[in-house]
């Protein structure tokens, strides 16, 4: 699930109507140089920072692009150093980048790192997450309770929700006047051939379980089975234009696509930006929610755990959560932060895509954690049905 | 004794970097393409268990997308060659004192990267791009008939990003014909057809087999193409690889895959130079 979703072009015709938005002009620069700087906070001893991987354009950045003003008040608050790292691409990527090390318990060059839930879940069933002490982290109580008890970390043990993401339709407004609420408006003889759904398996095929009546928490096989076949047929009649990720909102943008199964956190931005060309909303059967997390690795040194967990503690505070989120615009995980929006920016704060309200909420389902057995022959039929 | 030496020790450095670059990932490929899951074992945990099958699942299984990847490879080759064989000949004969300025130019797009000149081309024919609205008002293509996400875009793309590879080898051709050949040909009453025909063609044929080669093989093992401007439909070997490699985390299918592909193209390559006789041309 990455997060850099838009082409420079695209970010750069960002009005200045939301409050931080501007910064993101000319954003794919941006995130270069500040991989390349990758340090928070600057100064001090960087012997004990704390080393910190995550995707890119998920942080607050200044006009500068060189630092994070949450980041820099956290060190500045605690005298713990932060050296923050845009670098975690894709989960498959990332997880095969440290594996060996991992399992030789030699560092990773990492004490905190963001996976999606599913590889989350791979990581701690693998024993290369690190529990939490709970009293390093009492803000832990603020995560909203859509979030709170994933099936692969029913306590929250070893991990913290970064940013939730949405999972819906988003459509082109002139294309579809009406709107899509259901997967038939989807798959209108209008769309054909342009639309367009994500690589992200949980999400297409769990929109799909959804308008099928089924439950993303007791899903079968036969029943995943049969969404794939579903996908399969729609892509073989010619109404799938591509199993893509983020670059999703780019062929919206560029016209190639006039409905897809997308991301809130990319959706609000090309709404935000196009002036009404686009919207998005969750089905009336359901959309998903999943989660990237924070988590320290199993060779995370004792020291830098604890100072970890005081980072991720400071994120769960409502007033940083919030800066955040004005930054982001994904599904913001901390209960409270609506209320320290009101502050920031009441436009944003008063947005369903940030801070959806309890009847959104209630339609929103996670995927089931799968068994390997499960996730191996489950990919394996998504990405047949994906041409691949 | 020394002078003897002196060109296989010339040689350590370069055998050495294709033994630990080229041999060894070579024979891990080979090792892991017969590795099944560990039975209960998480995600991408494989054992060694020779099982020579997996060629043939893996074969079965992506049948489909084997075709294609030849399939689009010839036809991307064919038109690669019908668009440069008359470019190399006209900056050969006709190019010159600006024969160097024109090869500049055909590396040109060299000097970009390769991405971004596909995704370039995914914007060109994109639907608010020159193209499709031009061909639409002169109602050569439907409303509803997009170039992008087609069999059409990935060939397309192909071609595009192979030519300086047929281009080029084309050009060392035709430029080394000494033109008192063809005019002696004109003399003894042969037409221009006849000429091209019977001089400047097997003349040229070592450039031909080195552009096909050149354009072929990497085009048969392409996956950027068929990913940025292809759909579900379209995709080639290479996408499978992919997903099977990082999706999937089925390492063995990929392997399998990988080797078939470079044996199903050794066997071809091999085919088509026997049967072109460079051995005597090169």
């Amino acid at each position: 699930m990455a997060k850099k979703s838009l082409s420079p072009e695209a970010r750069s015709i960002i009005n200045s109507k939301v409050s931080r938005r501007a910064v993101l002009a000319g954003a794919g620069a941006v995130a270069g140089a500040s991989a390349l700087a990758a340090c928070g906070s600057g100064g001090g001893s960087s012997e004990n920072a704390i080393r910190w991987g995550n995707w890119p354009l998920y942080l607050d950045v200044d006009d500068s692009g060189k630092n994070y003003p949450t980041l820099q008040a956290f060190t500045k608050e605690s005298g713990i150093d932060v050296k923050y790292f845009e670098d975690y691409n894709d989960n498959d990527e990332f997880f095969g980048k440290v594996q060996a090390q991992l399992k030789l318990n030699k560092d990773i060059g990492y004490d905190i790192v963001c996976p999606t839930d599913w590889m989350a879940g791979r990581w701690i069933r693998l024993g290369y997450a690190q529990k939490f002490d709970a009293a390093n982290i009492p803000n832990k109580a603020n995560i909203v309770d859509t979030l709170a008890k994933p099936s692969y970390d029913a306590n929250r043990d070893y991990s913290l929700t970064w940013q939730g993401i949405m999972g819906g339709f988003g459509w082109n407004t002139q294309k579809n006047p009406k709107g899509i609420r259901t997967i038939e408006d989807l798959f209108a003889p209008a769309n054909k051939g342009k639309i367009v759904v994500l690589s992200e398996m949980r999400d297409t095929i769990g929109i799909i379980l959804l308008s099928q009546g089924i439950s993303l928490q007791t899903v079968t096989e036969d029943q995943f089975m049969n969404a794939v076949d579903f996908l399969a047929k729609k892509s073989a009649d010619g109404w799938i234009r591509g199993v893509k990720g983020n670059e999703y909102a780019e062929d919206l943008v560029s016209g190639d696509a006039t409905a897809v199964i997308g991301w809130s956190g990319d959706m609000f931005i090309l709404k935000s930006e196009n002036e009404g060309k686009f919207d998005f909303a969750i089905p009336e059967s359901g959309g998903t929610i999943s989660g990237d997390n924070m988590m320290i690795p199993s060779t995370a040194t004792p020291e830098a755990k604890a100072n970890a967990e005081k980072l991720i503690n400071y994120y769960y505070e409502p007033s940083v959560a919030a800066e955040v989120a004005a930054y982001v615009n994904y599904f913001c995980p901390v209960k409270g932060a609506q209320a320290e929006m009101e502050k920031i920016d009441p436009d944003l704060a008063a947005s369903e895509f940030i801070f959806p309200t309890e009847k959104t909420m209630a339609n929103l389902s996670v995927f089931r954690a799968l068994t390997p057995a499960e996730e191996t022959m489950w990919t394996e039929a998504f990405q047949k049905a994906a041409g691949n | 004794m020394r002078k003897l030496s002196t060109p296989y020790l010339l040689l350590i450095p370069g055998m050495g970097f294709l033994f630990t670059f080229f041999l060894l990932p070579l024979l891990n490929l080979a090792q892991t393409s017969t590795q099944t899951p560990v039975g209960g074992g998480d995600t991408g945990e494989y054992e060694q268990s020779w099982r020579f099958a997996n060629y043939l699942d893996a074969f079965l299984e992506n049948k489909e997308q084997f075709g294609r990847s030849f399939l689009y490879a010839l036809l991307a080759t064919v038109l690669a060659l019908a668009i440069a064989y008359p470019l190399a000949y006209t900056i050969a004969f006709k190019g010159g004192r600006f024969k160097n300025v024109l090869l500049v130019l055909v590396i040109a797009p060299f000097f970009t990267s390769f991405l971004l000149r596909t995704i370039a081309w995914k914007q060109i024919l994109g639907e608010e791009g020159p193209v499709v609205p031009t061909l639409r008002s002169l109602h050569i293509i439907s409303e509803s008939t997009t170039l992008t996400s087609s069999a059409f875009a990935v060939v397309m793309g192909l071609t595009y990003n192979f030519l300086p590879f047929m281009t080029l080898p084309l050009y060392a051709s035709i430029d080394r014909i000494d033109p008192r050949t063809l005019e002696a040909s004109g003399d003894l009453y042969a037409n221009g057809f006849t000429t091209f025909r019977r001089v400047t063609l097997p003349l040229s044929m070592p450039g031909v087999v080195a552009g096909t080669l050149l354009t072929f093989i990497p085009a048969a093992g392409d996956y950027v193409n068929a990913a940025i401007l292809g759909s579900p439909q379209t995709k080639m070997l290479g996408n499978v690889i992919e997903s099977r490699y990082f999706k999937i985390v089925d390492y063995p299918t990929a392997a399998a895959l990988s080797f078939t592909l470079m044996a199903a193209i050794l066997i071809l390559v091999t085919v088509y130079v026997r049967k072109a006789g460079t051995e005597e041309l090169v």
